[in-house]
């Protein structure tokens, strides 16, 4: 393997890694934000404890997800100076505010975690709030970052320099706002998602307690309504993405559909696999029209194919897959919400069958794929640029050898972290069960 | 002054207090792994209450030195990023564990001690490796093959100079940590802490200082442009010398509180031995100057677009700005209330 393709490898391992922490980094605030405010509405501890514990669990996975993130920002240099030279001249201030958000995050998450029992319940929820606000923003301004690879704005490159800089251009390109709501929402139905996951398995125990019952059960209608909201905008804007698509960067949209002929009426192919001999979508559903429709509203826009591309500026074809399984999963977790709002709306019970809580255990893994099959499909899609038509992943890369070896050993590392993880939770929460959280033990908060 | 000037100066600032901050941070680490058997004492929970909510705000110096540095100088990117690529990767995977590690033995009781051992270790180690960058932007560890800048890694690790630097930075890192915790526990009044932290501050010191000189004498013989100099601000070396007398004195002064029977200001201490460090840390950076990579880069050449370092200088002015009061409030929590500097039971 080539060097190239070597720095490629690993630093998409490093972000496959972080984001499944960033992204929970994101969602499980808004979770935990909502249980202490339905605390303070109901004065049912039992919202308390759901804060409590999904906080420990949180600082676990922050404890991952700040070091990892640290790698992340330090190996865009090492491994991409290149890139990372025209960054710094141009789109550095999203990088310089994500500071601050991570300052903002950490300090009131030491202070919500730490002093939670010297805080007034007022000063708990603005320390959470913070942190809730730290983190999206945080993604908000990386997410800045990758929409300006995609979406280049604020300057030029002549003869290989960068001149008529404007960074505020550059900070507001076209692609940011769409590009940053979507992250934020996803993200934010991934927490809930997850944390649907977690109480369905252990609703599917079989020995509970009514305690157990009652915590879980409201812990799985909080996230499923929290989750489908979330899923329903996610989607709404994941159509807005794809309209940008189709007007930035018409030839990831063309890959992500598979379509080799530019034409009005361009139909859209679900599943199957792009063969660019035949240059058809083989085994795929071919709905006539659909893709136009999806692309402008209207069913006679031409959407551009392929073959009005150089060969070479092609994105791989394989993210057809990666954007049809990212889609379906948001409309099958749509339903999936829906589902369980129906039936408890039209049996008025208050537990859900066996079948459907196996779903919404599935429901937390599903959104994580989701996630990674979604920035697969959008840094990949994008090659092989790194800056959308002003520079190639190639030229600005790092010349250093050696990269092989670095690779063996931060994956080992992820791997090793992540098993750890694990453990630490489990053992956390099989020495702190949840009846221990009940009673005279619990934070006074009134 | 200069945008160059400034955005060089800023860089240096947030260098400083990383390496403060991060001393204090990482040295904790360890004295916590060392006093782990020394239950009666409460050494190690006085470095856990310490270190608990304070190393994420740490971490985030760390990236911030990082980040500066390539948005006001991205010229210095491609050189910085390519001869860095292997100690910063080691020095990454290292504060992984190590940050890791922290969060989880605050959850895993039974894996406690393995887990301090870890983050202790890992503590000292990146220090050692972290040091490493100053001695290779000398430039003497530097070659070009094919046009492309190496780090001859290797040569490095066999150069006694880089040992200088090692021990240069393990005994800052034990100093400053020791005497903070010392600090810490004379507010928290706790004796016995107190009195192990101050007689390690005692030891580190002037082994400290010993280990300055060396390192001085390693610039002298591996970077004759720096020592040159470095020698021209002997003023200012001169104050940080006197400053380390005042601040370690301050070690034996008679304490102001009247229950504890051991000497000491350790407040003044700590004041008087960052002002040291200030003033060198300002003779070194103020020599080293225009230089970021000797003699690749310099503070001109890898400038940013100076329409960008405008937006940036201001951005940075508000963040701050904003963010003061959130850190007067965790000073407030953790540093000064009595209700969690005395409740010492251990983490969770
Ligand atoms: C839970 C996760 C999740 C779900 C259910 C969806 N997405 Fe998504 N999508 C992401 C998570 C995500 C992401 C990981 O957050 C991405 C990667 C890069 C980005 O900006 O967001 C993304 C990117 C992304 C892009 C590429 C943007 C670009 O490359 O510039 C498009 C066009 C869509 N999405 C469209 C959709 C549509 C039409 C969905 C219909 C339901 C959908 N997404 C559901
Ligand atoms: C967080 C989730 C992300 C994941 C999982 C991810 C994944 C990947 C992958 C797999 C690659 C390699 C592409 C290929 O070789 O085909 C890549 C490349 C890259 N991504 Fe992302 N990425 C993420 C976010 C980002 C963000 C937010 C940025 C912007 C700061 C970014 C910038 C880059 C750059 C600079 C490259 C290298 C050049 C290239 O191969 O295009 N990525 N990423
Ligand atoms: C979807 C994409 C991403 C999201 C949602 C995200 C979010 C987060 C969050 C929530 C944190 C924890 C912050 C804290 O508590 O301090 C974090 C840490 C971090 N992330 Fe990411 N991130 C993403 C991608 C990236 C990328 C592409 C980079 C690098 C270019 C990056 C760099 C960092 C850094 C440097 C940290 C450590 C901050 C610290 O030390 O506190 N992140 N990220």
């Amino acid at each position: 393997m080539n060097d190239i393709l070597m720095a490629r490898v690993l630093f998409g391992t490093t972000m496959g890694f972080h984001v499944i922490f960033a992204t929970l980094g994101v969602g499980i605030p808004l979770m935990i934000l909502a249980a202490e405010l339905f605390f303070h509405k109901t004065k049912d501890q039992e919202y308390q404890i759901m804060a409590k514990r999904w906080t420990k669990a949180f600082a676990v996975l922050l404890g991952v997800g700040i070091p990892s993130g640290t790698i992340a920002g330090v190996q865009l240099s090492l491994l991409w100076p290149g890139f990372m030279e025209v960054v710094g001249k141009v789109i550095a201030l999203p990088f310089q505010i994500e500071i601050f958000a991570f300052f903002l995050e950490s300090l009131f998450m030491s202070i919500y975690v730490y002093a939670a029992d010297r805080l007034s319940p007022f000063m708990r929820i603005v320390s959470l709030s913070l942190v809730a606000v730290g983190a999206a923003a945080s993604a908000i301004l990386i997410t800045n970052v990758h929409a300006f690879e995609g979406t280049p704005a604020g300057f030029r490159m002549e003869s290989g320099k960068v001149v008529d800089v404007d960074p505020w251009a550059a900070f507001f390109n076209p692609g940011f706002l769409v590009t940053a709501e979507h992250v934020v929402y996803s993200a934010f139905m991934t927490g809930a998602f997850v944390i649907a996951s977690v109480s369905a398995v252990k609703l599917l125990k079989k020995k509970l307690t009514g305690q157990e019952q009652s915590l879980h059960r409201k812990a799985l209608a909080l996230s499923l309504v929290i989750g489908g909201i979330f899923s329903i905008m996610t989607a709404f804007n994941g159509h807005t993405s794809a309209q940008e698509l189709h007007k930035y960067q018409p030839e990831k949209l063309a890959a992500a559909e598979g379509l080799f002929k530019t034409q009005p009426n361009a139909p859209l192919t679900i599943g199957g696999y792009t063969d660019p001999v035949s240059q058809t979508v083989k085994y795929g559903i071919e709905i006539p029209g659909l893709l136009s429709f999806l692309a402008a509203n209207r069913f006679d826009e031409v959407v551009t194919g392929l073959n009005d591309f150089p060969k070479n500026e092609w994105p791989p074809l394989f993210i057809h897959t990666l954007f049809n399984s990212m889609v379906g999963i948001g409309i099958l977790l749509i339903v999936l919400s829906l589902i369980g709002f129906i039936w408890n709306f039209v049996t008025r019970k208050r537990s859900f069958p066996r079948w459907l809580l196996w779903m919404f255990v599935a429901s937390g893994p599903l959104s994580l794929l989701s996630i990674e099959f979604g920035w697969i499909f959008s840094c990949t899609g994008r090659q092989p640029w790194v800056i959308y038509r002003v520079m190639t992943t190639a030229e600005s890369a790092t010349k250093t050898g050696n990269i092989g070896m670095l690779f063996v050993l931060f994956a080992g590392a992820y791997l090793f972290l992540a098993i750890v993880t694990v453990l630490v939770l489990r053992y956390y929460f099989k020495r702190h069960p949840l009846h221990l959280e009940y009673g005279p033990d619990t934070i006074d908060l009134s | 002054m200069s945008d160059t000037i400034i955005a060089i100066s800023m860089i240096w600032m947030f260098v400083f207090v990383y390496s403060i901050a991060g001393s204090i941070d990482f040295g904790a680490g360890y004295w916590s792994m060392k006093y782990i058997k020394h239950k009666r004492s409460k050494a190690t929970n006085i470095a856990n209450r310490y270190l608990s909510p304070s190393w994420e705000i740490t971490n985030v110096f760390i990236v911030m030195v990082v980040v500066g540095l390539f948005n006001f100088f991205p010229g210095a990117t491609y050189t910085l990023g390519t001869v860095l690529l292997l100690p910063a990767s080691l020095i990454l995977l290292l504060i992984t564990i190590r940050s890791a590690f922290l969060v989880f033995s605050h959850s895993a009781a039974k894996y406690k001690n393995t887990l301090i051992m870890v983050s202790g270790i890992s503590g000292l180690l990146v220090p050692a490796l972290l040091i490493l960058v100053l001695p290779i932007t000398h430039g003497n560890f530097i070659e070009i093959v094919d046009g492309v800048e190496r780090l001859k890694f290797a040569r490095l690790l066999v150069s006694w100079s880089a040992y200088a630097f090692i021990a240069f930075a393990v005994s800052s890192t034990l100093f400053l940590s020791s005497l903070l915790l010392a600090d810490y526990s004379h507010v928290s009044g706790q004796p016995e802490a107190y009195k192990i932290y101050r007689r390690d501050a005692v030891i580190g010191g002037p082994l400290n200082l010993l280990f300055a000189f060396l390192l001085i004498l390693a610039i002298y013989r591996e970077a004759g442009w720096l020592y040159t100099n470095i020698i021209k601000n002997w003023g200012w070396l001169l104050l940080s010398v006197l400053f380390f007398l005042v601040g370690y004195s301050a070690l034996f002064w008679k304490s102001a509180n009247k229950d504890l029977s051991i000497d000491g200001r350790p407040r003044f201490a700590v004041i008087g031995i960052v002002i040291q460090y200030l003033f060198a840390s300002a003779a070194y950076g103020k020599a080293h100057l225009p230089y970021i990579v000797y003699p690749f880069v310099t503070i001109e050449s890898g400038f940013t677009h100076p329409d960008t370092f405008r937006a940036l200088f201001w951005s940075y002015m508000v963040s701050f700005a904003v963010l003061v009061p959130g850190f007067v409030y965790f000073w407030r929590i953790f540093m000064k209330d009595t209700r969690y500097l005395k409740q010492m039971g251990g983490g969770d």
